[in-house]
């Protein structure tokens, strides 16, 4: 008979797992999901809020293949599950309390809005952006300027940005308020964040940095009418954008007795401390990480992998989770960003690692070596398109970067006809080295 | 900032538009009306309407994509006014086709312009290729602006405004000016898209016509034959269809705010793939038609006899079809393989129906009819009502993905023995749905780009959209 594998949650990490084993065909598929009936990228959430995409066109895979593949879908809350009995209960949108028994769990049930304990979170107009909830928030409170004249957005990760170019879609003015003294400081050098910052102030953004929400303050209504910040600031505001991070959505597991710190503890094949349940994507905990790299890593590649990974090991080829040379892309506002390996944030402070940054107006590279061995490490790209598999493989092999500078076109991947600036980058280069 | 709802700005130049449209209106129906000032009046209104609106859109605004409100707008979304501007839009080409003497005012409005051209007075065809021809200009420009930021954008846009200015408007104008027997002669619209190119009539003005006509006849034949599938093999198909070609120009400028609108279905493909290339059947038959009783009227007079001529084109056909089905056998698909032996057996039948019977009749049907058909069918009512009048509903390509014979021939080229290709950036895709949704010709690039797969399509015209809409860089036009 089927194995019966039950998978909780289908974002990306969940529906690639689940579409590479109904390809295979060896065990029954059952995915449930409390947010939407059909996968969807969520990474382009904001794409339907500015209105460049319908919600439907968010779907990677047509809704007639979700409904011709053997995979069962369920739109259910998991409540809680047992793993003595190896069974789990979950809530329809009925009400109906069901139970489901597995041969195999695996657990992908992502992230949600790490929201800290201010004053006056359960004011209207407070809001995160990752669920496909948040979007009907924004539509309600925030539909357009005359509505929603002035927004504030809390934190300076991606989300906060993508929420800032969202909101300015719609004229609606907007402050974006962080704690660190330069953008995205837990990621970017500080040449790389002052770039990006001026991305920011261009599209008028009203940046505040060095400071941060202390609470927040209802009109009559209930609604929001303005913040409080550490510093002493009031600024009025008709919306409250909280984009502090995410924290692993594991909160229906207490009682199930499997090991979880922030995430959901899992060895080097994504196996919780139950040998008969897994957990991939945003949820789950390396207890072993690479060097180098999180333990949790809530991004959509790695998501993806760990799904990509665990399909192999369930067809009878286990196989570790290897991610890799570590990755990203990001778009802050019309401004792409691609890394690759490692550039530490705060290379100045480390004695090993060197940073070579060369900018233009529009555009800027930071390249990452080790100051003895001068082997190429890692490298920040903002407006220029690189080969992914090529700088991976730089990386992998470890040539020195002189060679990365001389051989940089070879990684050419911007459009026909776009400005090369690979000499320049290499005169720069020879100049500062 | 960018904006979804129009700005009063935006409206004002709409409306300005909107005026130049009426007073040419206005002074074709009332003959009397402001008689040529009328012309240069409403050209000069549109023209003033469609820059203003570009500016007033778009300066002052950091480079980047520009697709804010696509789907809350009701012109790009199929809401009233783009079925408003449908409707309009297919009334012309209806009456401009079929009722042109509605249209007897308008076109005497041009007379001044054409007489300065040609030295003729203006034709209905005149009338159509200057409005047509200011489209392209003035939303190139639009279109340019749009993607100031991206170079490949800018120079093909660059191109079609040329070719349509100049080989399309411009030359035959002056030719006809100068040698006024010699066939009206686009020289960049190339059989079987210029599925009149072999009409008796034209051959008539291309023999009669000394070395010139001889020659162009000759550059006829030789874009079909051996420059279409060089330039195919190096560039892809987009060097015609979003560089050159008059339709792809009105497409990509005039047509661009609905590329979106296509139909992403697998239905669709499926539909797409059978019309196209039926329709390419259709014209292959009904031009060979034409030639052969051309060549049937005065069997002697020609260098190539009738009967020489059928055997030489039976004998390409299966030497083409053959090379690819030996050659490609393993990129074909077994009902694409299939489907073309059964087509090019059912064209082999036709042609050998036409050598026995020696006449020019197929299956009985006089192949003048078919060639007229095909002329008011796919010619007029496809290319033209349906092709442009339907870009608010159906998207700004429907024309080239499901009707255009050139397409389907460039297609085949493309996906059998083209360089182009566009390759995906490793894992970078996030499976957004831009690319696929900007896709004028209902590709699915995210499907391929989410499997790391590079997309090789024969309907893909290379106009380089999904990777300008890319937020991670994951796409790349490469030949």
């Amino acid at each position: 008979m089927n194995e019966k594998i039950v998978i909780i949650g289908n974002g990306v990490a969940g529906s690639t797992l689940a579409l590479q084993l109904a390809e295979k065909g060896n065990a029954s598929v059952t995915l449930i999901s409390d947010e939407s009936s059909y996968f969807f990228s969520r990474t382009a959430l904001m794409y339907v809020y500015m209105g460049h995409l319908t919600k439907m066109q968010l779907e990677p895979f047509s809704r007639e293949s979700w409904d011709q593949s053997p995979i069962q879908r369920i739109m259910a809350r998991v409540l809680s599950i047992t793993p003595e009995d190896n069974e789990l209960s979950f809530q329809t949108s009925e009400g109906d309390v069901k139970q489901l028994p597995y041969d195999k769990l695996v657990i992908a049930t992502g992230s949600k809005p790490a929201f800290y304990n201010w004053k006056g979170l359960e004011a209207k107009g407070v809001l995160g952006l990752y669920h496909l909830n948040d979007l009907e928030k924004l539509e309600k409170w925030a539909p357009n300027a005359s509505a929603c004249p002035e927004a504030i957005v809390i934190g300076g990760g991606l989300i906060g940005i993508e929420l800032s170019e969202m909101l300015l879609s719609r004229q609606i003015k907007t402050t974006l308020i962080i704690r660190e003294s330069f953008f995205w400081s837990s990621h970017l050098p500080e040449s790389d964040a002052q770039f990006v910052e001026k991305q920011i102030r261009s599209h008028h953004i009203n940046l505040i940095k060095e400071d941060e929400l202390l609470e927040i303050t209802a009109d009559e209504t209930g609604r929001v009418s303005s913040i409080q910040t550490k510093k002493g600031e009031t600024i009025s505001c008709n919306l409250v954008g909280i984009t502090t991070g995410v924290r692993p959505n594991i909160e229906f597991l207490k009682t199930s007795g499997l090991e979880l710190d922030k995430g959901i503890l899992v060895d080097e094949y994504l196996k919780t401390s139950d040998p008969s349940i897994y957990a991939i994507g945003d949820c789950a905990q390396l207890r072993n990480p690479l060097s180098n790299r999180s333990a949790i890593e809530p991004v959509w590649y790695t998501g993806k992998l760990m799904g990509e990974t665990l399909a192999q090991t369930f067809s009878g080829q286990p196989a570790p989770y290897k991610p890799g040379i570590w990755y990203n892309s990001a778009k802050f506002f019309d401004l792409e960003y691609q890394t690759y390996g490692k550039v530490s944030p705060k290379a100045s402070q480390l004695k090993s690692e060197h940073h070579f940054h060369w900018e233009t107006a529009e555009k800027a590279m930071t390249f990452a070596y080790d100051k003895k061995s001068e082997v190429f490490l890692g490298i920040n790209t903002f407006g220029i398109r690189l080969n992914h598999r090529i700088v991976s493989g730089w990386i992998e092999t470890g040539i020195p970067i002189q060679e990365v500078i001389d051989r940089l076109e070879e990684a050419h991947f911007d459009p026909e006809f776009s400005n090369r600036h690979y000499k320049q980058i290499k005169h720069a280069f020879i100049q500062n080295h | 900032m960018h904006s979804y709802r129009t700005t009063s700005k935006q409206k004002v130049f709409t409306y300005v538009g909107l005026s130049g449209l009426a007073v040419l209106l206005l002074a074709g129906f009332t003959a009397s009306f402001l008689k040529s000032t009328g012309l240069f009046l409403g050209l000069g209104f549109i023209s003033i309407g469609v820059i203003g609106y570009t500016f007033s859109s778009y300066s002052g605004l950091p480079v980047g994509i520009k697709n804010n409100g696509v789907w809350y707008q009701s012109l790009t979304s199929r809401g009233i006014i783009a079925w408003a501007v449908g409707v309009v839009l297919t009334a012309f080409y209806i009456v401009l086709y079929f009722y042109p003497e509605h249209l007897e005012g308008l076109i005497r409005l041009f007379d001044p312009l054409s007489e300065g051209l040609s030295g003729k007075k203006a034709s209905q065809w005149f009338v159509y290729g200057v409005l047509y021809t200011l489209a392209i200009v003035l939303f190139g420009i639009k279109f340019i602006v749009k993607y100031k930021h991206s170079k490949y954008q800018k120079y093909r846009t660059y191109s079609v405004i040329f070719f349509q200015t100049i080989f399309a408007f411009l030359i035959p104008e002056i030719m006809a000016r100068l040698n006024g027997d010699l066939p009206y002669y686009d020289l960049k619209s190339i059989w079987p898209l210029n599925y009149y190119l072999f009409d008796g009539y034209q051959l008539d003005g291309f023999l009669q016509n000394g070395s010139l006509g001889t020659a162009l006849l000759i550059f006829g034949i030789l874009s079909t034959l051996i420059i279409t599938p060089i330039l195919t093999y190096k560039f892809g198909k987009r060097w015609y269809c979003s560089w050159v070609c008059g339709c792809g120009g009105l497409a990509e400028t005039a047509g661009d705010p609905f590329r979106q609108l296509s139909d992403k279905s697998l239905r669709a493909w499926k539909l797409e793939r059978w019309m196209i290339h039926l329709i390419l059947v259709w014209v292959f038959i009904s031009t060979v038609g034409v030639v052969y009783s051309y060549l049937l009227q005065a069997p002697d007079s020609y260098l190539l006899g009738p009967k020489t001529f059928l055997i030489s084109v039976g004998l390409l056909l299966c030497l083409v079809v053959g090379l690819i089905l030996w050659k490609r056998r393993d990129w074909l698909a077994k009902d694409a393989q299939s489907s073309t032996i059964a087509i090019s057996s059912v064209i082999v039948l036709l042609l050998g129906f036409f050598f026995f019977s020696e006449s020019n009749r197929v299956l009985f049907i006089p192949s003048y009819q078919i060639r007229s058909a095909y002329g008011f069918f796919i010619g007029s009512i496809f290319s033209g009502v349906i092709g442009t009048g339907f870009y608010p509903i159906l998207g700004n390509r429907v024309w080239c993905r499901f009707g255009c014979p050139m397409a389907a021939i460039l297609g085949i080229q493309q996906k059998l023995f083209s360089k182009f290709k566009i390759s995906t950036n490793g894992g970078q895709c996030i499976s957004c749905g831009n690319c696929s949704a900007y896709c004028e010709m209902g590709i699915d690039v995210r499907a391929y780009a989410q499997r790391e797969e590079p997309i090789k399509r024969a309907s893909c015209v290379g106009c380089g959209i999904c990777s300008a809409v890319c937020p991670r860089g994951v796409l790349r036009l490469e030949s």
